[in-house]
Formats: structure tokens, sequence, C-alpha cells
């Protein structure tokens, strides 16, 4: 049986900057596997590309079998892939149970319906959803207003919205408390093992990484350096040169929220 | 403008070419002028300054009053400077007082103020300097012309086109050779920096402003030996400066050079080589511009500054049993009016529930789906057309020519949204413009067909709808469905993704809805009720005329939703009631209602951002948030309140915050949209 997702020698580079060079790995169904890296490494691009919202200058994605290099985010979804955002991507001016029932009313193509009314559509599904990630008692307030970690949990229940084989998550915990991310990614986890979705995650929190991924690949300057359990990975001298001296655990401090529209053009 | 045509009365074609080449270049130089201007202020404050316009008719205006007071070579331009400088303080003036409150509010807004700007300075001008045309003195040893290839070449147009190239390299110097030049280019590619720089922010944009409109000013005070001063001046500039901009680049000075060149020209043998389609030209090479490379010639990809119209925090819900019950209340209160209103009143009636379908269809383009358009007249022009077409020419019944309207609306929606959904912000706004200005231009020249500025006339209603108060009950039969049905749709699963696409492209191309279809069914949507209204629109007033799809209806329509409340379901129904009734009743009460609508425009932009059903709406939050927070005295443990009331107290604090300091609700709203950017991409 072939994996579920299976990436060859995928490469992009930006005006000059080689952002991600030759990068191959696999994920099968199930299996939680964190890419690490500083920042700037290339992690969101390989994200990016996975999901069809950049295109590579080459290489292969194939989900399932089936390659999905060309196609729009929205066809990728449709293959069953959800994801989140590095900086949270939610509808503003809707409820939040309305942002889970409109990926919802998408999985099952009702969105092109001109009557009847969105709001009372799946309203079950959605908040199960929501109760998934711990968001119900948020259901009926406006996106727009949420905290950022609760954004990052909203995210969560949109990305699950279609049944996904295959969950792409950026920096999922970025900007929440230790022990909100402990808390989240024992979430994703969980639901992970049980449906048998994978999982692509990146983290800065290496306590995260070590308690739930399974399989962790290290991403430096574009360049894939390490891969396998993340036991073997820590103790890689190429990998510890990376992250001198901090014994893979490195500062997630730095990683704080944007707490406002500039600091968000800046983060990456 | 004359042409020369020379000492012999023979005119070989090179000739003619050659004259038509060097009035074209004569006219760049203005145009290069005022878009170089609009171009440089947008570059720094990311303002459009719809109000560029009116600073140029003032330039030549008080230019105008200075010549007649100073005389001599050097009075006469001493005169033109000085109007300019004149001109620039007033600039600066409007940048500190109106300006600076609105540096963060989403571009419709700023587009708004401006325009309520230009209609202002229309009826002051016209009460200072009265309506007739002036006509200035000619330049001092300039009257004369030169003969060159045999023809007469004015002398003044020399000069102009020799000013082009000296204020193009001008102002390359200042801004790469001065420091000040340097800060203001810096700003332009990175607002930020400069403010980490530590350079005043403030006084910087506001010396942008004080130059971008000196050169306006000094562009319209050129003006007056060639041409007759007079009060539509600014319009037409304004208009074919934001072309000249948008092909050249917004922010880029060469583009707008090269740029003003080519519309000049394309003006000067339009009307030589293509007669027919003079008008239609320079938006047609606007918007293949638009549609193959949106950010111009000389311009950079812009990434989305704000979007063009706020989020609200108050998620919307569909009408209740009992509002359901009071609208319907209301419309039956509606449909008895004709037992108690006079046929003026009647009459007027059907006009405002004409212009809710038009407001009503813009809201669901600009507010649902947040794209501006500035050209939504043309699909009630088409409408009014459509139905015009079927009762004359193929002597349809009046119904069937009423739904013929929406038809060729629809069609020209679906032309004309199929590019300009590619397309978001300030340029969705220019692609939609531009094509407005083709349908108008058309409608105006193809004289055979739409008789031109005569109209249409003769487009009498049926007998049961020909007294005022059936043509009442005609109208409400139309619009209380149509209106509904916009409701429904903005509430139906494809409501939601048109909101979707609004709130978040990122997120919404991410759950598999597919952005440009939907905004562009929306648009045909949008387009077809507008269409609706202008075929109501036709058989009300008995004729059809060009200027029914006209840059200013747009605009009422645009006024209309914003004072109804911009992000608000009703609001533009009521925004289209009360501007219509205010701006008829002002219009019998005063000769200067421009002035008191641009006042208005400008006061609720300022003040009152959120509209009539937007402000009520806050104060209804308010006032239950206070009353559940008093039952909530009751209960007995904190927590168990706060959990109750997470959502109402939490919607109160968004109100809260909103109902502070206006400038400080239009912040919010820019970062709000700023934190839901697509910026990973
Ligand atoms: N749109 C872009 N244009 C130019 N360079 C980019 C763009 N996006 C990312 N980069 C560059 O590509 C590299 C990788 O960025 P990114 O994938 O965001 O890294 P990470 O997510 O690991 O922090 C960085 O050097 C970044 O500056
Ligand atoms: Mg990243």
């Amino acid at each position: 049986m072939t994996r579920l997702l299976e990436v060859e020698n995928l490469s992009k580079s930006y005006a000059g900057v080689q952002a991600v060079k030759g990068v191959s790995f696999g994920l099968d169904r199930g299996e939680i596997l964190a890419l690490i890296g500083p920042n700037g490494a290339g992690k969101s691009t390989c994200f990016n590309m996975l999901n069809g919202q950049i295109r590579p200058d080459s290489g292969a994605i194939r989900i399932d079998g089936d390659p999905t290099l060309g196609l729009p985010p929205r066809a990728v979804w449709r293959k069953g892939v959800g994801r989140t955002f590095q900086i949270t991507a939610t509808f503003g001016s809707m409820t939040v149970r309305e942002n889970v029932q409109v990926a919802l009313l998408s999985h099952t193509k009702a969105l092109r319906r001109f009557w009847g009314y969105g709001g009372a559509a799946d309203i079950a599904e959605a908040d199960r959803l929501l109760a998934l990630v711990g968001m119900e008692i948020h259901a009926d307030r406006a996106a727009a207003e949420l905290a950022y970690g609760d954004l990052k949990r909203l995210e969560l229940a949109i990305a699950l919205a279609n049944e996904p084989k295959l969950l792409l998550m950026d920096e999922p915990t970025a900007g929440m408390a230790p022990k909100e991310r402990i808390e989240l990614m024992r979430l994703t986890a969980e639901i992970a093992r049980r449906e048998g979705i994978g999982v692509l995650f990146t983290e800065h929190d290496m306590d995260v990484v070590f308690e739930h991924a399974d399989r962790m690949m290290v991403l430096s300057r574009g360049v894939l350096i390490a891969e396998g359990p993340p036991t073997e990975v820590r103790r890689d001298p190429q990998v510890q040169a990376i992250y001198l001296g901090e014994g893979l655990v490195y500062d997630s401090r730095h990683q704080d929220a944007p707490a406002s529209g500039s600091t968000a053009q800046e983060a990456h | 403008m004359p042409i020369f045509l020379g000492p012999q009365s023979i005119v070989t074609p090179m000739q003619l070419v050659f004259v038509q080449f060097m009035t074209g270049l004569a006219s760049a130089a203005s145009l290069f002028l005022v878009a170089s201007g609009l171009s440089i202020i947008f570059g720094v404050t990311r303002i459009v300054n719809f109000a560029h316009g009116a600073f140029y008719m003032l330039g030549a205006y008080v230019a105008y009053t200075l010549t007649e007071q100073l005389s001599g070579a050097i009075g006469f331009w001493f005169a033109l400077l000085a109007a300019a400088v004149i001109v620039a303080a007033l600039g600066c003036l409007l940048e500190m007082v109106l300006l600076r409150r609105i540096y963060h509010a989403p571009e419709l807004f700023q587009l708004l103020a401006t325009f309520g700007v230009t209609l202002m300075v229309e009826d002051l001008v016209l009460l200072i300097w009265g309506p007739e045309d002036l006509v200035g003195p000619r330049a001092p040893g300039m009257s004369g012309a030169v003969v060159m290839f045999g023809k007469y070449i004015p002398t003044y147009d020399l000069f102009l086109i020799a000013l082009g190239p000296i204020v193009l390299v001008a102002l390359w110097l200042l801004f790469h050779r001065t420091r000040w030049g340097v800060l203001v280019r810096a700003a332009t590619h990175d607002r930020g920096m400069v403010a980490a720089l530590g350079i005043n922010q403030k006084w910087l944009f506001t010396g942008v402003f004080a130059l971008g409109v000196f050169l306006a000013a000094i562009g319209g005070a050129l003006q007056i030996p060639r041409d007759a001063v007079n009060h539509s001046m600014d319009l037409s500039i304004i208009v074919e400066a934001f072309v000249v901009v948008v092909i050249g680049g917004l922010g880029s000075t060469t583009g707008a050079f090269l740029a003003a060149i080519l519309v000049s020209e394309l003006n000067a043998f339009g009307i030589l080589v293509f007669p027919k389609i003079s008008l239609v030209l320079v938006f047609l090479v606007m918007a293949v511009v638009l549609v193959v490379r949106p950010w111009g010639f000389f311009g950079k990809p812009q990434p989305p500054q704000a979007t063009a119209v706020g989020n609200t925090v108050r998620p919307w819900r569909p009408l209740n049993r009992t509002e359901l019950t009071i609208a319907g209340g209301v419309v039956l209160v509606i449909a008895l009016l004709p037992f108690v209103l006079g046929n003026y009143a009647l009459t007027i009636g059907s006009e405002i529930l004409i212009f809710t379908l038009f407001a009503a269809s813009l809201h669901l383009l600009m507010t649902v789906g947040g794209l501006a358009s500035f050209g939504h007249a043309a699909y009630f022009g088409l409408g009014a057309y459509g139905a015009a077409f079927a009762a004359t020419a193929f002597g349809m019944p009046m119904v069937v020519a009423i739904l013929a309207g929406p038809v060729l609306a629809a069609f020209g929606a679906a032309i004309v949204g199929w590019f300009a959904v590619s397309l978001s912000g300030v340029y969705f706004a220019m692609l939609t413009l531009a094509f407005a200005q083709i349908v108008w231009s058309i409608a105006f020249q193809w004289v055979d067909v739409t008789g031109g500025d005569n109209g249409i006339l003769g487009i009498w209603p049926d007998a049961f709808a020909s007294s005022p108060s059936g043509f009442f009950w005609m109208t409400l039969a139309f619009a209380v469905p149509a209106l509904a049905l916009l409701q429904m749709v903005i509430f139906s699963p494809f409501g939601f993704a048109l909101r979707a696409t609004r709130d978040s492209e990122l997120r919404s191309e991410s759950i598999g809805i597919d952005r440009k279809r939907t905004q562009w069914v929306a648009f045909v949507v949008a387009g077809a009720v507008a269409g609706l209204g202008g075929a109501l629109f036709a058989f009300l007033k008995g004729s059809v005329f060009p200027d029914f799809m006209s840059i200013s209806v747009s605009i009422d329509g645009l006024v209309m939703v914003l004072l109804g409340g911009i992000e608000t379901v009703l609001g533009p129904i009521v925004g289209a009631i009360v501007f219509k009734a205010l701006s008829i009743w002002l219009i019998s009460q005063t000769d200067y209602s421009k002035l008191v609508l641009g006042l208005a425009i400008i006061a609720m932009v300022v003040a009152f951002p959120k509209g009539i059903v937007g402000t009520l709406a806050d104060w209804r939050a308010k006032f239950d948030a206070r009353r559940a927070r008093k039952l909530a005295g009751g209960v007995a443990t904190a927590a168990v309140a706060a959990t109750v009331l997470g959502g109402v107290v939490g919607t109160a604090t968004g109100t809260l915050t909103d109902a502070a300091a206006t400038d400080t609700s239009h912040r919010n709203v820019a970062h709000r949209n700023a934190s839901h950017q697509e910026i990973d991409r």
C-alpha cells in the first residue's frame, strides 16, 4: 500500500533565495511527524507547497498515491488535507460556530445553495468539533474577538471539518501558554491516532515534540539534515550544532503571538 | 481645444498628425502634474485622493483671480505660482483636519471622504466665482505661435511640452538628491521603516500631501491660457488622472509621465481616427492594463493594505419571527401610502423604492463580498436601457420589458465581473469604474441605437401602472421580493461562502471555496438586481439617458450603503431611503445641496462610520448588555455568570471599544483586518 503522503525532491526559491532544497519524506496514516528548524529554515514554505498555496520549482507530492502538484489549495483540500496557519486565518465577522459550519457546508458541497439559512446547517456536527477542541463555550462569539490561543483551536476545528486524512499544522501552538501547548498537541495526537489521520506539524517547543511526535525531521536552510525517532535525532551531532548548547530546547519565549497587525506582518 | 490649421488651407495628413501630436503632448503636461501628485500622495499615505481634481480646479480659479489683479509678465507667472501655493496651503489644512483622522480607515471611507470634499469645493467655487466659464489672460510673451512643418503651433503649447520633462527631472532630483525626498521614497517603500527611524511621520505625510496638491493646483493654473475655467474641470481631470496613475502604476512618477502622454495622445488621435469610440478608448486601455498588469507598467504589486470594508464584531443573524412580523407590518404601511400621499410624493416614493434596490444590490457586493464597486451604476443603466430597448424597439409589454432589464444587466455584469474579481481594493474599484465609463461612453456615442445624449424617450408604463399610485404599487411589488431575495442570499450557504472570501481569502481557499467563482456569481446577482432598479426607473421617468450610469450615480450608491451602515444587513435599505429623501429635499431647499451633501458625507465618515443602522445596533447591544449585567448580579458565583455571559459581555466589550474615539474604531477595523490578513504565504 502507498504511504499517505509522499514528497520527493521538493525545491523552491524566491528571487535567488533557495528556501527549500530537495526535500523528500513520507508520512503514514496515523503517524505524527514533527518538522523542526530555526526561523527561516523553510518550514512554512514546505507547508505552503504541500497544500498548493505555492507552486514548487520542482519535485513531486502524492497524497494516497494521487499526484497533487499544481492543484490549487481548494482542490488539495478536497483530497482530504486540512491545514492550520502559522498566522491564523479565520472568518472574523462570523461566530466561532459559523466558522466551522462554513467548512462543513463546503465539505458537503452545499455552499452553492442560495436558499436556507447557512447558520442553521450542521449545528450538531459543528458543536461536536468545537467541543473536541474545547471551544464549545465560545461557539456564539465573533471569531474577531477571540484570544490568540483560542483562534489556534478554532483553526484545528475548521481543519478537522472535512474528515481529513492528513493534517498540516504550521506552528499550531505558537503564542500559547506552555500548558495550553501540551494540551492542544495531546488532543491532536489523540484524534489523529483514533481516526488514523497523518499529522505533519512544526513546533518550537521541544517538550511538545518529544512528547507527541512519532518521528521528527530537522530542516536547516531549506535542507533536511536529520530524520528519525526523536530520541535518535536529538543525539545527532549536526542537529546539536544548530541548536548549540541548548539541549535542543530553544527558547520558545521568542515565538510569542503577534500582538497586533504590524508584528504579524513581520513574523514569518 | 481649437486646432490651428496653419497658414495654407490644404492640410496634408502628415501635418494633421503632427498638429494633433503636439496638442496631445501639451495636454499631457497638466495631466502629468495632476497624476504625479495623485501618485505621490498615494505612494506615501495610501490615500486615493478623489479631491485631487478639486484642487486642480481651485488652482485654475485662484490663478484666474490673481491674474486679474496682477499685471505684466512677472505678475502673470507669480499669480500662477501663488495660486498653487495658496491651494497647497488649503491642502495642508485638509490633511491636518480631515485626512489624519482617516488614515487607518478602510479605503472606501477615504475615497468617500475625499469625494465629499470634491462636492463641497464644487459648490464653493460656484458660490465664489459664479456659474459662468471664465476666460483667463494669455501668457505674456507666449500668445503667438511658431511655424513648424508649415503649421502654427502655439508658443504656450511648446512651453507646456517642455515643462513636462522639466518637472519630471525636478521631481526625480527631489526624490533622489534631497534628504526629504529620500525619506519620502523610503516611506513609499515601507511605511513602518520611517516610523522606526524616528522620523515624524505626521509631518512627512502633511508635506507629501502639500506637494501633491501643489502639483495639481499648478496643473490647473497652467490651463488658464489654454482653456476657459469652468466648474466641471475637476471630475474630468480626476477620472483621467486615475486612468494615468493606474496605467503608469500607483506611486510611480515616471509611470505617470509616460501614461499621461499615452492618455493625452489617445484623446488627441481618438477623435481623429475613431471618432465613434473616442470616449471609450482611454478606458478600454485602462481596463486592458488592469486585467493584464493590475499594478500598472511602473508600479509594483502591492499586498492588500486593508480590506475595502471593515469586519463587524457583531455577527449577523437573520431577522427573527418578531422582526419579520415588524418588517411585514412596515411593508403593509408602505403599501397603504397611496391612500394618504399625493402624486408628487408617490413619484418620489417610487424613486426611493427603486434606489433601495440599487443600494441593496451594491451592498451584497461591497459589504458581503468586500468588493467596493465604483461603477455599479453601469448595471442600473444597463437595466434601464434593456427595458427601454425591449419596450420601444421590440414593443414588448411593460412587465416583460422590466424583466429584460435585469437580463441585460446580468449579462454585462457577467462579462465585467469575470475580469474584475481578479482584483481587489482600489484596483477593483478602478476597473469597475473604467467599465462603467465604457458603458456610459457607448450609451453616449452609439447615437443610432441609444439616441446618445438625447436618450430614448417614450417609455410609457401600461395602463395599470400609469397613475403615480399604480406605479408605486408595481414598484413595491417588484422591490419587496427582490429585497427579500437579497436577504435570503446573504444568509444562505452561498452568502456565507461570499463572506468567507471577504474575511479571509487564504482560509476560504483552503477549505475548498473558489473565491473568484463565488465573487463572480455575487457580481452577477448584484448586477441583475441593480438592473431591475434601472428598468423600473426607465418606466418611472419615461425615458433613459446615459446619465443613469454616470459616476455620480455610482457614488450615490456607495454613500447610501455607508449612510445606512456598512457593517449591517439592513443598512442599505435605510440608507437609500434617508439619502434619497434628504437629497431630494435638499435640492428643493437650497441651491448648494452639494455643499451640504459633501459636508454630510465627511461628517459621516469621521464621526459616524457605522452609519444609522450600525449605531442603532450599538445602542441596542449596550442596552442588552446592561440588562444582562443586572440580571447577572443575582446569580451566586461570578464564575458561573462569566461563563453564561461570555458571549454577551464579549460583544459588549467590542462595542465599547468601538464607541470610543472614532479614529480608534477605524484603527480597530484596520487591525482586525491586518490580524486576519493572509501574510503567511
Ligand atoms: N514570499 C516570499 N518571498 C521571498 N522570500 C520568502 C517568501 N517567503 C519566505 N521567504 C524566505 O524563504 C525562507 C524560508 O521561509 P519560511 O518558509 O517562512 O521559514 P520558516 O517557516 O521555517 O520560518 C526565508 O529565508 C524567507 O525569508
Ligand atoms: Mg514559518
